[in-house]
């Protein structure tokens, strides 16, 4: 009970509901962290002494608001409160304030929280660093090594973010529930971001754990939002795609394409997880952007092996996608899944238009070429790859396209 | 004696373990659970995904009405359980102390069970997604 492991995953867990609550205490994101931290130092002083309190969430609370009322008093030359490891008892008050603080308010707490990371005038990347750094608790170091940039840099836009948000005037009463729906919306946004920066990462092992935390998030917002079947939806995305994250790669850290994974390596606990969650969603018939796009990755997930993938299903749940979130970027995915159930020809076709609009799009290429290279049209294949090359985000994409290229020249001779 | 161990734990914290942490746990819960299976102590035992995976019929209604969530909102969760069979309560708070060293945190509730009417099906349910 009070060994290092378990009470680090214990500050973990408290982190978003006591830093939330601190938040509406002091209205002042500086000041809660600040309280928390001195919390936290406390609990790992006094919890394997003392043995951890019944409730964690509460005792870090109240910890972390006196010690910080406990500064301004200093600051002020008054005197503090006592020091909690001489309070005979804390649970009366630990339990009076666990009970005014269960249910609502920890949701509306952690929501802000995650809320004042999202702020629309944020650049997605601060919106992520800010997440990282406040709500999960991760250090400074630990993001910068995930976006590999250096430390001092990511200090600076990590302070730079927190300026603009304290600048924001987030409002600190209850939010009304139309309030709350916008809120929730933004902050699975953000969420999904946090997801896509991990996953987008290539093998980068630092980055990939942003997936971890991203959808240690979104258990959190269900768990707040039980009810809501696009936040089951956006879960069951992030646990499906995170299933598959060690057949992803190669050992030389190359991608390895849907089709050519090792299916054995998928994690079936998740996959579970996120089936049971999108069969949930899928019975309220309120569906959204984020249940489709997790319904496409189930279908995926069933398919014990490529050949047994049902392309037509998703082909029309992409059409769905369409009607719901009109882009480019869906409609080059549902051709990837037309160019299966009927053939590159169509396929082609459909991504056609989309040249100007996706003409620095990495995937536009790849997908094209792979299309005109089932056609029997290497040459233009070969240009397209070319193309798609110049546009590679990571090295594993490139040399993705290279292999494509490389098969090209061996197959003619050449 | 029948009993049935039921794992309580909040489960944010338990979710919240790193991959390795989890690793770590499970595997001295295995080696406790051979000891206990050698000495025919240890039956069936299975671990639940966490309660926003659940949903709840409640029956008290005609037809039953069906909740997204677990049947209770509470501070700890029914995390999983163990079925053991031992000769009385004081030899299953032995086994219950032995599993809780390897997994420290939340609690166990052994409760004597009443009824047992055991998998007939052959080999044992697959756990993954196929």
């Amino acid at each position: 009970m009070t060994d290092p492991a378990w009470i680090n995953a214990a500050l973990t867990s408290a982190r978003p509901p006591a830093l939330g609550a601190l938040l509406r205490y002091f209205h002042d994101l500086d000041t809660a962290e600040e309280a928390f931290q001195d919390a936290c130092l406390r609990a790992l002083k006094t919890w394997p002494v003392n043995g951890p309190p019944r409730d964690p969430k509460a005792w870090l609370i109240m910890v972390g608001r006196n010690a910080a009322l406990d500064g301004v008093r200093r600051r002020g030359k008054q005197n503090g409160l006592p020091p909690e490891e001489t309070l005979s008892d804390l649970e009366d008050a630990e339990a009076a304030l666990a009970e005014r603080l269960d249910g609502s308010h920890y949701r509306d707490d952690i929501l802000r929280l995650l809320f004042i990371c999202c702020q629309p005038d944020l650049p997605d990347t601060q919106q992520i660093a800010l997440a990282l750094r406040i709500v999960c608790g991760l250090t400074v170091p630990q993001i910068a090594k995930a976006f590999l940039v250096g430390e001092a840099a990511m200090e600076q836009r990590i302070t730079r973010a927190k300026a603009r948000i304290a600048q924001a005037n987030v409002p600190y009463e209850v939010p009304s529930a139309a309030e709350r729906s916008e809120r929730l919306a933004a902050v699975a946004a953000m969420v999904y971001l946090v997801f896509n920066a991990g996953y987008s990462a290539g093998s980068n092992p630092a980055r990939g754990e942003l997936c971890g935390e991203a959808i240690r998030l979104a258990r959190l917002l269900l768990r707040l939002f039980q009810t809501e079947p696009e936040i089951m939806g956006l879960t069951a995305l992030m646990l499906l795609q995170h299933a598959r994250a060690a057949a992803r790669f190669d050992a030389a850290g190359e991608i390895i394409l849907l089709d050519d994974q090792d299916r054995a390596l998928w994690d079936g606990k998740l996959i579970a997880e996120g089936l049971a969650l999108i069969d949930k969603a899928m019975r309220s018939h309120r569906p959204g952007p984020y249940q489709v796009q997790a319904a496409i990755a189930a279908l995926h997930a069933r398919a014990a092996r490529p050949q047994d993938t049902d392309w037509a299903g998703i082909d029309a749940l992409y059409a769905a996608l369409e009607r719901m979130q009109p882009s480019p970027v869906v409609t080059l995915n549902r051709a990837v899944a037309v160019s299966k159930v009927r053939g590159p020809a169509e396929a082609l076709a459909m991504i056609e238009p989309l040249a100007g609009r996706l003409g620095g799009y990495f995937h536009f290429f790849g997908a094209k070429g792979a299309f005109l290279l089932q056609l029997g049209r290497s040459k233009e294949a070969h240009a397209a790859f070319d193309q798609a090359i110049a546009l590679a985000g990571t090295p594993a994409e490139a040399a993705y396209i290279r292999m494509n290229i490389d098969r090209l020249i061996r197959e003619s001779g050449g | 004696m029948l009993y049935a161990i039921l794992c309580y734990n909040d489960e944010d914290t338990v979710w919240s373990w790193s991959q390795e942490e989890d690793k770590a746990v499970m595997d001295r819960l295995a080696v406790v659970n051979e000891r206990l299976t050698k000495a025919g102590k240890m039956g069936a035992s299975l671990r639940l995904l966490p309660t926003t995976a659940a949903t709840t019929l409640r029956k008290t209604q005609d037809p039953p009405l069906v909740i997204d969530g677990p049947f209770a909102e509470t501070k700890e969760q029914l995390l999983g359980f163990y079925i053991i069979d031992v000769a009385d309560l004081e030899d299953a708070l032995g086994v219950a102390r032995e599993l809780a060293e390897a997994n420290p945190g939340g609690a166990y509730e052994i409760r004597p069970i009443a009824l047992f009417n055991p998998d007939a099906r052959s080999p044992a349910p697959s756990t993954t997604h196929q």
